[in-house]
């Protein structure tokens, strides 16, 4: 069902003055065929059933929405945990990806590519590719290739063929590039499954509403618990912003509940080394879309820094650009070091290991002062396996508030 | 007169335009590589603005592009670099590159430098048809810059005459669905395009880019369009060549292409 407000994307997928499709005429088709198509199928009762039946029985869906009552009484107010960490793959990112694959096969598609950073992204598309028995080519910068060994190897063992990227700085960005070339280059039988709310239209709004199952589910678990079925505050770590997408989306016209988007300061805002675009950042077009960039005053896209590899994009999905300049969101950026520190309270007083992606979100509940009676939902979008290494090296880091 | 339509005015069919990257190989050889393949005999030139994201392009122009800006590289040290160019050279220019230096730089700012400079016409393939409508094309029409339009095999005919109606100077005619320099030589069904395009007489010239890299491709890309445009072969040939060969290897690109044999 096509949701209509001021946070909507109109018809060329513009919220505000951001987004649209700034593609050139060789990914046309294959971008008008998605747009012609892709809401009739996800709108149909078919596509409805396969998708709501695989986001239970195999993702595991609904997550739960969990009190954190020690985390609670820490911040002295009334903290709930969307658990996307307890997701098949162990983050939110195949939410997005399940959507994709059935939509995929209902366009008759054969072949599928993504890009990935720290590779979630790449492990849950391959996933996906397995259990509907398609093709996959998940292209990766060869910096990070190197840097993420574990997901890598995960990646191949589900059976996907990975190509690193030895263009531009072979992260991320590059990576991204690297598969829309791809898909210039096969423009008939291949689906490009996209990881974020960011690229052309129509993927910004199409991947919100994969990931929209989260918000659906908030509604439910809040009513049942609060009694309300809206909160005063949604946190959520925004890289290109997909899991914040989903955790704002059914919320988004209610002006009650508060939106809260943290980016990634990285070493710090003036350190020349963050990832945080919707400060730093200034109007332009990245991956196809209108939106907050980090670039230098010639138009070059610039490399950002930040110590979570899923946080590095140095775009933003055009939503957020658009809820930040509208004051409809709140951005907040947390540096490394308040990462790490609010990951280990997290792990300390609710065992639970969060991703360093999510160790952001948690971060500022530290920079917002909050009423006993309000309810703050912490979307948790993923668990902290594949960060072992960084949370292991800054061990010694106490944590002085226990 | 607009130098690209004066061309296609005088000349209906073998025209050859070639592809630069800007300040490669080495920064300060732009204005010798204009000049030297205007003295080759080549008809037209698109001047490659170095872009650090260019979707659209293979290999060898995204490493031309990173080595130009790694060698300093920017909009502002281009425009300068072409401020004289029109005391010493006739044909028409062009400047490809991609929307978002060109929004930094200012649009309106822009325009009106290539204006002052003696620009032509502009390729900018992440510009979308309606925005151009919409955002752009009176401040183009104004200044008398040509936008050229590009279209695919799989554009579909309602949309190439769409697309030729807005396009200005010529249409750029995308031999193959690929990124540049991917795939070379032409097929089959690319000629069955190409004669569909033909007969659709449209009104404005054509020019046939992407896999055309040789005399035999230029022939029949010619016999299909008023002529061809042939990049990444030609920045292939300038890789590691220094100030002193330049000459050489540039005469000696356009005279194999040139030749019949």
């Amino acid at each position: 069902m096509k949701h209509k407000g001021k946070f909507r994307a109109d018809e060329k997928g513009y919220y505000g003055p951001y987004g649209g499709a700034y593609i050139p005429e060789m990914l046309y088709p294959n971008v008008k065929e998605l747009e012609d198509k892709y809401e009739s199928i996800i709108d149909s009762e078919a596509f409805r059933k396969e998708f709501s039946e695989t986001l239970r029985d195999y993702v595991g869906r609904p997550t739960p929405l969990y009190l954190a009552k020690r985390l609670s009484d820490h911040y002295g107010t009334n903290i709930y945990l969307k658990r996307e960490d307890l997701n098949h793959t162990g983050a939110h990112k195949i939410n997005n990806t399940v959507g994709q694959i059935i939509l995929a096969r209902h366009l008759g598609k054969k072949r599928i590519i993504a890009e990935t950073g720290a590779g979630q992204h790449g492990v849950a598309t391959a996933t996906v590719c397995a259990l509907a028995g398609l093709k996959c080519i998940v292209y990766m910068g060869a910096l990070d290739v190197e840097r993420q060994a574990p997901n890598v190897r995960k990646m191949e063992m589900l059976g996907a063929e990975l190509r690193p990227v030895h263009s531009g700085n072979k992260t991320l960005k590059d990576a991204t590039n690297e598969a829309i070339r791809d898909w210039i280059n096969n423009p008939v039988d291949t689906h490009y499954i996209i990881g974020s709310v960011v690229g052309p239209h129509p993927y910004p709004t199409m991947v919100a509403r994969f990931q929209s199952v989260i918000s659906e589910e908030m509604k439910v678990q809040l009513s049942e618990k609060t009694g309300r079925e809206f909160p005063d505050y949604i946190i959520a770590c925004v890289g290109g912003g997909s899991n914040a997408a989903g955790a704002y989306y059914h919320f988004l016209d209610n002006e009650a509940v508060k939106l809260i988007s943290v980016e990634a300061a990285g070493k710090g805002l003036d350190s020349g080394m963050s990832a945080a675009t919707s400060t730093l950042g200034t109007d332009g077009i990245i991956h196809g879309s209108k939106t907050l960039l980090m670039q230098d005053e010639d138009g070059q896209i610039t490399e950002p820094y930040s110590i979570s590899a899923g946080l590095d994009y140095p775009g933003v999905g055009p939503l957020h650009a658009w809820l930040g300049k509208s004051g409809r969101s709140e951005v907040i950026n947390i540096t490394d070091d308040e990462a790490l520190k609010a990951a280990y309270l997290l792990t300390r007083m609710e065992g639970i290991i969060p991703a360093m992606e999510t160790a952001h979100a948690l971060a500022a509940l530290e920079k917002q002062s909050f009423a006993r009676e309000d309810v703050v939902v912490v979307n948790l979008s993923g668990r902290g396996d594949k960060d072992m290494d960084a949370y292991s090296n800054n061990l010694r880091n106490d944590i002085s508030n226990e | 007169m607009n130098r690209i339509d004066a061309l296609f005015n005088r000349k209906k069919g073998d025209i050859l335009s070639l592809y630069m990257t800007a300040g490669f190989p080495e920064l300060d050889d732009t204005v010798r590589i204009i000049s030297l393949l205007e003295s080759a005999g080549v008809d037209m030139i698109e001047i490659g603005m170095p872009f650090s994201d260019p979707l659209a392009d293979g290999p060898v122009i995204q490493e031309s592009s990173q080595r130009s800006l790694e060698n300093g590289m920017s909009l502002k040290l281009l425009f300068e670099q072409l401020k004289d160019i029109r005391k010493s050279v006739e044909i028409p220019l062009i400047l490809m590159g991609y929307l978002n230096p060109v929004m930094q730089y200012g649009i309106e700012k822009f325009v009106s430098d290539c204006k002052e400079i003696g620009i032509d016409g502009l390729i900018i393939p992440d510009l979308p048809l309606h925005e151009f409508r919409v955002d752009y094309k009176s401040l183009f029409d104004k200044n008398g810059i040509h936008m050229i339009m590009l279209i695919t095999p799989q554009t579909t005919q309602e949309r190439i005459l769409e697309i030729a109606e807005l396009s200005g100077g010529f249409l750029y005619v995308v031999a193959d669905s690929s990124t540049t320099g991917v795939k070379s030589g032409i097929a089959e069904a690319q000629l069955s395009y190409f004669k569909m395009i033909k007969e659709m007489e449209i009104k404005v010239p054509r020019m046939i880019g992407f896999g055309i890299s040789d005399a035999e491709t230029f022939q029949t890309a010619c016999s299909y369009a008023n002529g061809a445009i042939i990049g990444s072969a030609f920045i292939k040939s300038l890789s590691g060549i220094k100030d002193s060969g330049l000459e050489t290897v540039i005469h000696r690109f356009v005279h194999s292409i040139r030749s019949t044999n």
